[in-house]
Formats: structure tokens, C-alpha cells, sequence
């Protein structure tokens, strides 16, 4: 096994060009980046493959999930098309044996453990269907082994390729931790086998695929650190104990700038769809998060338009908007990333010898490595997708295609309408009562909701005093200002620096976040963490305004393991003062490194109350809520 | 005078349209002011010490309030009076040591020692009253009466006391203006080499590996830094970069060129940063007297972040920046509001602009503050 493993190792790195990673075990590509390799490759590819894992398969039990699904499971992670891969993945071993229970595995990992287990079997043969983000969904993907092999060179060449690297190298990163996993499969799938239900296994071979999504998938770090499934996989992957971080790390920076192995990194170069150069002079303590130079993507992706089929031209105008920065903030990139994937629904047709639920969540996959190479997904996207897949993968199996398809779209609507736009209006309900006659509110940078929250109050006739407080290099804050201001309120504008001489006349603080973690942190544009320090050293009370779909299991301890990289060229030029050219002709120094953090993370400590949808709850409160309310109405 | 005239207009007009900043500059050229006003001072017979502490406050009130923010100013101004005051002082006991000993060592002129020991009586009289007392009712009574003493005692005296005395007195005065303008030259000195001495401190400060911040731009940090880097010390900065003025940009350029492993951030990455960041290190506009610092915009925000994660907060300052004031509500009055077009693009946002001033009161209002006050509880050194 060793020898194949590290064969393995070896031909497949596994590059993840999205999201950030930790550097993973050079064995477990945790990034790989969804490859996009031409349609040709695969079946030659997936031959090997096969023959890699099957050898390794062979040498796990039956029951064990061969490696292939470690790399289902990665390329889950990843949101990478895992149809390929598990295809490659010659679960061949067991896997013919376990009749596909697709259906029944349920999106979420955690209540659905068994019937992702019910699934497992049938994508330990070796197709996953669709590497969900949401570790959830990766069991679901996983397929049959035969029925992948086939789709695999037939099917949806750009996922097939992508997940076939990746799965390959999950695969190898599977057998090489495999031992304990073995185990742990062996003794589950004895066990699924007992009960002839498969449900055990396919709950390892679930694991199995999480863990292996997790490991891949950026896009997925969010939703699958929230699934139990992933926290399952990463226990079967490798290192199990660190799996878990793994995931997280896998989800968080881009593991490519961790690996030194430069072959790997070549390898992901090439099976990039979007071709993004490496920034130079990359920070070191942000090695670990993928930084591009910003700029050289748009052209490319242009050109290539009409050169990926398998990409929906809707998710494509997404991610192009994303790149471009066309579309900035939470709610809009969820709310576009959604009506894209509409389109993409209300277009698909089942391609023959596949079943819908394990094809459409591969091509969801893939749209989403997609995006996540134009943009790393928020985290807040990262639960909308879960959701998503988890809802295809709840399909029951009796619809029509067209029935299902309008089920799903029917429940994208629901989703958007429930989560996001009908909790904005809730949350201004409730913060509107917090904004008396004559207070002077400060908010940073433009958040939807406060600006909602802001116009209502107006509305309301409440007579106050917006303060803005703007920051580079986005200035975000100018377009806040313009609309407020055309709307009659009366505003002080200010850069960040000038908030502690400004504090002293502030008497509420209103933010927004881009998430808001277990520990209470909350997650949001950089800067916001001094403001609300600012904020609480003025003793002024400091209100965030989240809604519930963004609120995440993980835990955050500084703004450092996990954030994005912006264009470092966005600081060296100021925009609109010519003036300030002092760094032109130092970019390329060694010496100087330009350094433009997208988010950080602020200490509960400073927040003082958090409005959510489900009212205001303090920062303490938040895993309650993500453990009571999602289970139910999210997973449900 | 005249020349001193113009030359003293032209400053101010300068401190008032804010062409000269920066408390380097404008302590030296204040100084150098100050020197030029006091050598062209006419120096009374008797207390010059007066006369030219007289001018250098008039000359000094007109420079502090054309520009109350530059402190510098003011505490040039008032550097070079106690420099005055301290001229004369020993100069003073000098001549009472002097006296004593011509009294004592003159033999030959019966006459004179005969009027000596009066005369050196009713000199040291009139010098004490002549050498500067701090005001107290007691002096500003004997104002008046004491020059009428004077020259009282001087004529009582006889010529020939008289013109000793005044002889005396003459070449004391130009020996006091000698020496302060000898003591001014020094302060000069003193503001120019002031970063010398503070880098010279540095290798204390820095050690190997070290990470630190900064923010905006000061002569005093950049010297400090390449001193600490000259003694072969490793370390890496990170260089906020101090919108709206942008002076970050600057230092990093600088840094660079001399050698140094530098990062530019923005400022809102500061709290992000700062917990891996072993030490900040500031420069300062100017330090008050209960150890506040009145420093860049933006540094508050670090200062808090720095106290926050147990950072040692570093201030550099030169000795011209040390201010006897003590601060009240430094935010507002020892501030100053720059243009808002460096925030907010004229034309981009005239339409809002238009929108207030046509209704009433204007909806929109900029601010830009230029300076920030920093607690003394929240700096280290």
C-alpha cells in the first residue's frame, strides 16, 4: 500500500485554488483545487486511478472505505465534482458489492449519518456524485463505483477532471492514513454489512467522503465544518484527531502557498480554469492563504467562455461579477450565487445513465469550485450551499425530473426568501427600537442591513445622526454615504483613523458581519474590530446586525488562520489621489510586501448585543442557536 | 528691527497658511528667529535680561497664535526665555563674584575701594534687582521705583562708578546677549541632532527578530529603525499606512530602500496584526506635560489595540516636543480639521453637498482630523 500511496501521492496533488488552507499532509492535497483537465483525460486517468486505489481498496477490507473515497471526500470538500474521482476510486472492492442507496442518504451529516451511510455504500464504490461542500451532501454524491467509472469519462468532463486528481489524491491520502481508518471502516462496514442495510458503512464511507471533501473543499470549509459528517470524515482521515482542523483549515486558506512542493503547485496552475498568478512578495505570515495577482483573471475567464460547456452561463456571469468586485457583501453574493444556480436548475437535464440528485449535486459542485476560484465563498455561502445540496440530496427519488427541479428551485426561493430577506426585515424591526431621538449611530463600512435598519428608522421619523466611518482601501463607506444622504439623513463621514476622536460623541455603535462564530466572535470586514474596540473603550454600546444563515460552528481565535487576501496593489495606489504615488516602482521590491486583509475578527468582549432573526441575543448565545435552530429548519 | 520685522511676519504668515509643518521644522526656524530678534534687541542699561525676555514673549505670543496646534512653537519660545533667565542669572552672580573680588583685590584706587564697597553694595543691589525675579508683587511693585533707583545709585555713585557701572553693565549685557544667543545656537543644535541621539538608544530596544509597528511617517522611527538595523540587527516592520495623509507610503519607501524587511497594511488591518507584533513604535507631534502625546491621527486606535494585547507602545520624541501644557480635551482644541477633500472626492459627492446647502443646514458633514491624543496610561515608554 505504501508504495501505491506515495505513488499516488505523488501524481495527484491535490491543488484546491480557493478558500484557504492549512497546510495539509503533502499526502492529503487538501486543496486540491478542483481540476478542470479536458474531458479526455479522465478515462485514461481514471484507469490508473482505479488501479491505484483498487490495489489499496483491495487492501482494506471490503468494508473500508478505500482511499477513493477520502478522495470523493476531498473533492466533496473542495466542491469539486467528485463524480470523476469516485469514479476513479476503484471502491471496486466493496463497492459492487453495495447496491447504490443513493437516495436515501440524507443532506445532513449529522441527523442523517445513517442515511448517509445508506448512501455510503453505494458511493464508496467509488462515485461521488457530487462533492457537496457540505460534507453532508458528499455522501450523497458518493456513487457506485461502476456507474462512476463510466460517467466519469463521459459525464460532466470539467467536474470528472477536476474530481479525478483530487479523488486520486485523497485516495492515496486515505490508504496512507488509512490504517486506523481501515479500522474504523472495517468494524463499520462489518456492521452495515450485518444489518444488509449498508447504512453503517455508507455512514464510513460518508465519513470517509467527508473527510476527504474536507480536506479538498474550501467552499465547503464553512459548510462542512458544520456538518458532523465532515467532522466524521476528517476523524477517518489521516490524523483524524486533526481532521477536524484540518477541514477547517482545508476550507480556510489556500493551501497551495503552504506547500513548498512546487510540483503541486504546477499541477494546480494547470488544472486551474481561471489562470491566476501568484502574487509576489506574499506575506509570510500569510503563507497560508492563496494570493493571486488581481487583474490577470478577467481576460482569461473572457476568452474562455464558450470553451467550458459544463459551466452554466449564469454561474459563469456570477463569478465573473464576483472577480471583478461587481458584487460585494453577503446577502448580495448568496442572493446572486443563488439565482444563478436557478438558472443553472431550470436548465439542467438529467443526461442519460445518471440519476439527478448525484449529477446535479456534482454540477453544483463544480459551479461552486467555480466560484471559489473567482472568489473564496463567505461563509455565509458556504451554509447556503449546504442547504442546497442538502435539499437535492432529500429529493425523493419518485419525482420527475421537472417536478424535482421545480421543488428545488421552489425551495432556493424559500430559502432566499426566509433567510435572508424576510430576517433583514426582522432585524430592523428589532434594532430600530434600539435608535432613540437624538442619538448619534455609528456604522462602518456598508452593510445591507444596517443601511436598511438606518433608512427605516428614518422613515420612522426618528431624528438621529449618522456617523460613517470609512476605511481603505474598498471604501465601501462613500457608497453608504450617497444613498444615505439622498435620502435626507444627516451624516458625518470620517476615516478610521479618526474614530477615537469621534467616539466621544457616538452613542450606539451599528455593525454588520460577514459571520458571527461559535465563541462569539464576530467575523466582518476588516477594521470593525477597531471600531468595536474603539467603541468599548468609550464605553459605547457596540450592536451587530447578523442574520442566522451566517452564524457557523468554528471557532476563530485571531483574524490571522483564517481570512482573504486582497490585491496588494490596492494599497500601493490610492484612488483618486494621483499624488500619492510613493511606492510606484517598489512593488516588485523583495523587501516590501503589501499586505490587504479582506476580514478580521473581533473579540466577543466588544460586542455588545447581537440582532438576529431570531431576535437579540447576546454573543454567548450563538452556538445555541446554530445547534437548535439550524438542525431544525435549516437541515430539515 | 525692521529686518527682524519682516523676517518675524514672514514666519508667521507661514505657521498661519501652514506651509511649514512638522515640530522639526518649525522649532528650528523658530529658534533661529528667536536668535536673530534677540541679537537685534537694544538692550537697556539695566535689566536687559528683561527687555529681551519682553521681546521674545511679544515675538512669541504672535508665533503660538498663529498656529496653536504647531507646540513646538511654544515650546521654543519658551525654551529661549528660560535660557534668558538663566543666562543673566550666572551672569549675575558672576558679576556679584566680580564685584567682590575688584573691591577686594583693588588697592590702589582709594577712591575707588573707598566708593567700592558702596558701590559694589549699591551694584549688587542693582544687580539683583536688575537679574530677573519671578514676578511676585513684591517686583512688580518695585518696577517702577527701581529704575528710578538706578540710575539713582549709579549718579550717587559719581561718574566714575558710574561709568564703571554702566561700563560694567554695558559689557554685561553684551556678554548676556553673547551667551544667550551662544545658548540659542545650541538649542539649535539640539533640534537638528535630536534624531542622533534618540537612534542611539535603539539597539537597546530592538532585538532579533522582532516584529513591529508602526504608523505614518516620523524622521525620528526611521532613524531609530536603521540605527537598530546597523548594529545588525534582524527584525521586520510592519508600516500602517496613516490615511488620509498617506505618510506610511513614505516610511515603507524609505525602508525599503535602506534594507528592511517591510509590509504596508492599511490601518484597519492594525487589530488584525497587532497580535503578532512584539512592539510599536511611534513618533510624536508633541508630549504634554501629564505624558499624554499628541500624535497622528489613528495612533489612539493602535495605542488601544497595543494595551489590549500587552504590546509595548513606544513613543519617540525629541526634546523640542516636550510641552508644559497639560491637555483638556485635546481632541478638540489641540486639533486641527484638514480638508475633506482628502476623504471625500469633490465631484463625486457635490451633489450631496449641494443637497444641504440649498435646504438649510448641510447634511454632510467631513471630518478630518489631524492629530490624536494618546492617554499616558496607554504608552509605555
Amino acid at each position: 500500500m505504501d508504495p501505491r500511496r506515495t505513488a499516488r501521492t505523488v501524481s495527484d496533488p491535490k491543488v484546491r485554488q480557493v478558500g484557504f488552507f492549512t497546510p495539509a499532509p503533502p499526502e492529503r492535497s487538501v486543496s486540491d483545487p478542483p481540476r478542470f483537465q479536458d474531458p479526455i483525460q479522465p478515462p485514461s486517468p481514471s484507469p490508473t486511478q482505479v488501479n491505484d486505489h483498487s490495489p489499496s481498496g483491495n487492501s482494506l477490507s471490503p468494508v473500508m472505505i478505500p482511499p477513493a473515497h477520502h478522495h470523493s471526500d476531498n473533492f466533496l470538500r473542495t466542491a469539486l465534482q467528485a463524480t470523476s474521482p469516485t469514479k476513479a476510486f476503484s471502491y471496486s472492492a466493496k463497492t459492487v458489492t453495495i447496491p447504490p442507496e443513493n437516495e436515501d442518504v440524507a443532506s445532513s451529516f449529522s441527523p442523517g449519518r445513517k442515511v448517509v451511510s445508506a448512501k455510503s455504500p453505494s458511493s464508496f464504490p467509488g462515485v461521488k456524485a457530487s462533492s457537496v461542500p457540505a460534507s453532508e451532501l458528499t455522501t450523497v454524491s458518493v456513487v457506485n463505483l461502476p456507474p462512476g467509472i463510466s460517467e466519469k469519462a463521459g459525464g460532466a468532463s470539467v467536474e470528472v477532471q477536476n474530481d479525478r486528481p483530487v479523488s486520486a489524491k485523497t485516495l492515496k491520502e486515505k490508504t496512507s492514513k488509512a490504517e486506523r481508518r481501515a479500522l474504523q471502516e472495517a468494524q463499520r462496514a462489518a456492521k452495515a454489512a450485518a444489518k444488509a442495510e449498508g447504512t453503517k458503512a455508507s455512514s464510513a464511507a460518508s465519513k470517509v467522503v467527508t473527510s476527504a471533501n474536507t480536506k479538498p473543499s474550501k467552499a465547503a470549509k464553512s459548510s462542512s465544518q458544520k456538518n458532523d459528517g465532515s467532522q466524521v470524515a476528517a476523524s477517518e482521515k489521516k490524523g483524524g484527531d486533526r481532521a477536524p482542523e484540518k477541514d477547517r483549515k482545508k476550507d480556510a486558506p489556500h493551501p497551495r502557498m503552504q506547500y513548498d512542493d512546487k510540483s503541486r503547485v504546477e499541477k494546480a496552475k494547470k488544472r486551474a480554469v481561471v489562470k491566476q498568478t501568484e502574487a509576489r512578495n506574499r506575506v509570510e505570515l500569510f503563507r497560508h492563504l492563496p494570493q493571486y495577482e488581481h487583474g490577470t483573471q478577467l481576460p482569461d475567464l473572457e476568452t474562455k467562455f464558450f470553451e467550458l460547456d459544463p459551466m452554466h452561463p449564469a454561474v459563469y456571469k456570477v463569478g465573473l461579477q464576483y472577480l471583478s468586485g461587481d458584487i460585494r457583501g453577503g446577502n448580495a453574493r448568496c442572493i446572486a450565487m443563488f439565482q444563478a444556480f436557478k438558472e443553472a436548475i431550470k436548465d439542467y437535464s438529467t443526461p442519460p445513465e445518471k440519476t439527478l440528485i448525484r449529477d446535479l449535486t456534482a454540477r453544483i459542485s463544480s459551479y461552486v469550485s467555480f466560484l471559489i476560484e473567482c472568489r473564496p465563498l463567505s461563509i455565509s455561502m458556504g451554509n447556503a450551499i449546504k442547504f442546497l445540496k442538502n435539499r437535492i440530496a432529500k429529493l425523493p427519488l419518485a419525482l420527475s425530473e421537472s417536478e424535482a427541479k421545480s421543488t428545488l428551485m421552489l425551495d432556493i426561493d424559500r430559502f432566499i426568501n426566509e433567510k435572508i430577506i424576510l430576517s433583514e426585515k426582522v432585524i430592523v424591526k428589532h434594532a430600530v427600537t434600539k435608535i432613540r431621538d437624538g442619538d448619534v449611530l455609528l456604522t462602518y463600512g456598508a452593510s445591507s442591513v444596517v443601511e436598511m435598519i438606518l433608512l427605516h428608522a428614518h422613515e420612522l421619523g426618528k431624528h438621529f445622526h449618522v456617523v460613517v466611518v470609512d476605511s481603505r482601501p474598498k471604501l465601501e463607506g462613500q457608497l453608504l454615504l450617497r444613498r444615505l444622504v439622498r435620502k435626507g439623513l444627516s451624516c458625518t463621514y470620517t476615516h478610521v483613523n479618526a474614530v477615537s476622536c469621534i467616539m466621544q460623541d457616538v452613542t450606539r455603535v451599528f455593525l454588520g458581519a460577514s459571520s458571527v462564530l461559535s465563541n462569539g466572535t464576530v467575523y466582518s470586514r476588516v477594521g470593525t474590530a477597531c471600531v468595536a474596540m474603539v467603541a468599548h473603550a468609550f464605553h459605547v454600546p457596540v450592536l451587530v446586525c447578523c442574520e442566522a444563515y451566517k452564524f457557523h460552528e468554528r471557532v476563530q481565535l485571531d483574524s490571522i488562520c483564517f481570512n482573504e487576501l486582497g490585491n496588494p496593489d490596492a494599497i500601493s495606489k490610492v484612488q483618486g489621489r494621483k499624488e500619492i504615488n510613493y511606492l510606484d516602482g517598489l512593488v516588485n521590491q523583495e523587501n516590501l510586501q503589501l499586505l490587504n486583509l479582506i476580514y478580521d475578527a473581533t473579540p466577543s468582549d466588544y460586542v455588545s448585543m447581537i440582532i438576529t432573526d431570531y431576535g437579540m441575543i447576546p454573543p454567548t448565545s450563538v452556538p445555541v442557536i446554530v445547534r437548535e435552530y439550524r438542525r431544525d429548519h435549516l437541515w430539515s | 528691527m525692521p529686518d527682524t520685522q519682516a523676517l518675524v511676519n514672514d514666519f508667521l504668515n507661514k505657521l498661519k497658511k501652514r506651509k511649514i509643518e512638522g515640530s522639526q521644522a518649525t522649532a528650528k526656524q523658530t529658534a533661529e528667529l528667536l536668535r536673530s530678534v534677540i541679537s537685534q534687541t537694544r538692550m537697556p542699561y539695566t535689566n536687559q535680561a528683561a527687555a529681551l525676555i519682553h521681546s521674545v514673549k511679544a515675538v512669541g505670543e504672535r508665533l503660538i497664535a498663529a498656529n496653536p496646534v504647531e507646540l513646538a512653537v511654544g515650546n521654543v519660545v519658551r525654551r529661549v526665555l528660560h535660557i534668558v533667565r538663566e543666562e543673566d542669572l550666572s551672569l549675575t552672580t558672576a558679576a556679584m563674584a566680580g564685584l567682590n573680588l575688584s573691591a577686594e583685590s583693588d588697592d590702589e584706587d582709594d577712591t575707588d575701594r573707598d566708593n567700592h564697597p558702596a558701590l559694589s553694595a549699591a551694584a549688587i543691589a542693582a544687580a539683583s534687582r536688575s537679574t530677573l525675579r519671578p514676578p511676585s508683587l513684591q517686583t512688580l511693585l518695585e518696577d517702577v521705583p527701581d529704575s528710578a533707583a538706578v540710575p539713582h545709585t549709579s549718579s550717587s555713585g559719581g561718574d566714575s562708578e558710574g561709568k564703571s557701572k554702566s561700563a560694567d553693565k554695558s559689557s554685561r549685557s553684551r556678554k548676556l546677549k553673547h551667551d544667550v544667543i551662544e545658548a540659542v545656537n545650541e538649542l539649535i543644535q539640539d533640534i537638528s541632532t535630536c534624531h542622533e541621539l534618540i537612534a542611539e538608544q535603539a539597539v537597546e530596544h530592538i532585538h532579533q527578530n522582532e516584529v513591529i509597528l508602526t504608523l505614518g511617517s516620523s524622521r525620528t522611527v526611521l532613524e531609530f529603525l536603521c540605527a537598530a538595523k546597523e548594529k545588525k540587527r534582524s527584525f521586520r516592520v510592519f508600516v500602517a499606512e496613516g490615511a488620509p495623509r498617506y505618510q506610511g507610503h513614505l516610511l515603507a519607501k524609505e525602508l525599503v530602500t535602506r534594507g528592511l524587511q517591510t509590509t504596508l497594511i492599511t490601518d484597519s488591518a492594525v487589530f488584525a496584526m497587532i497580535s503578532r507584533v512584539n512592539m510599536v513604535i511611534v513618533g510624536a507631534h508633541a508630549v504634554m506635560a501629564n505624558g499624554g502625546v499628541i500624535a497622528p491621527v489613528g495612533l489612539n486606535m493602535v495605542a488601544l489595540a497595543a494595551q489590549k494585547h500587552a504590546v509595548p507602545f513606544v513613543v519617540l520624541a525629541g526634546s523640542h516636543k516636550l510641552c508644559p501644557l497639560y491637555p483638556h480635551h485635546p481632541e478638540v482644541l489641540l486639533n486641527e480639521l484638514r480638508s475633506p477633500s482628502e476623504l471625500l472626492d469633490f465631484g463625486e459627492f457635490s451633489d450631496c453637498l449641494d443637497f444641504g446647502s440649498g435646504i438649510g443646514a448641510p447634511l454632510l458633514h467631513v471630518v478630518n482630523p489631524t492629530f490624536d491624543y494618546v492617554p499616558p496610561k496607554l504608552r509605555r515608554a
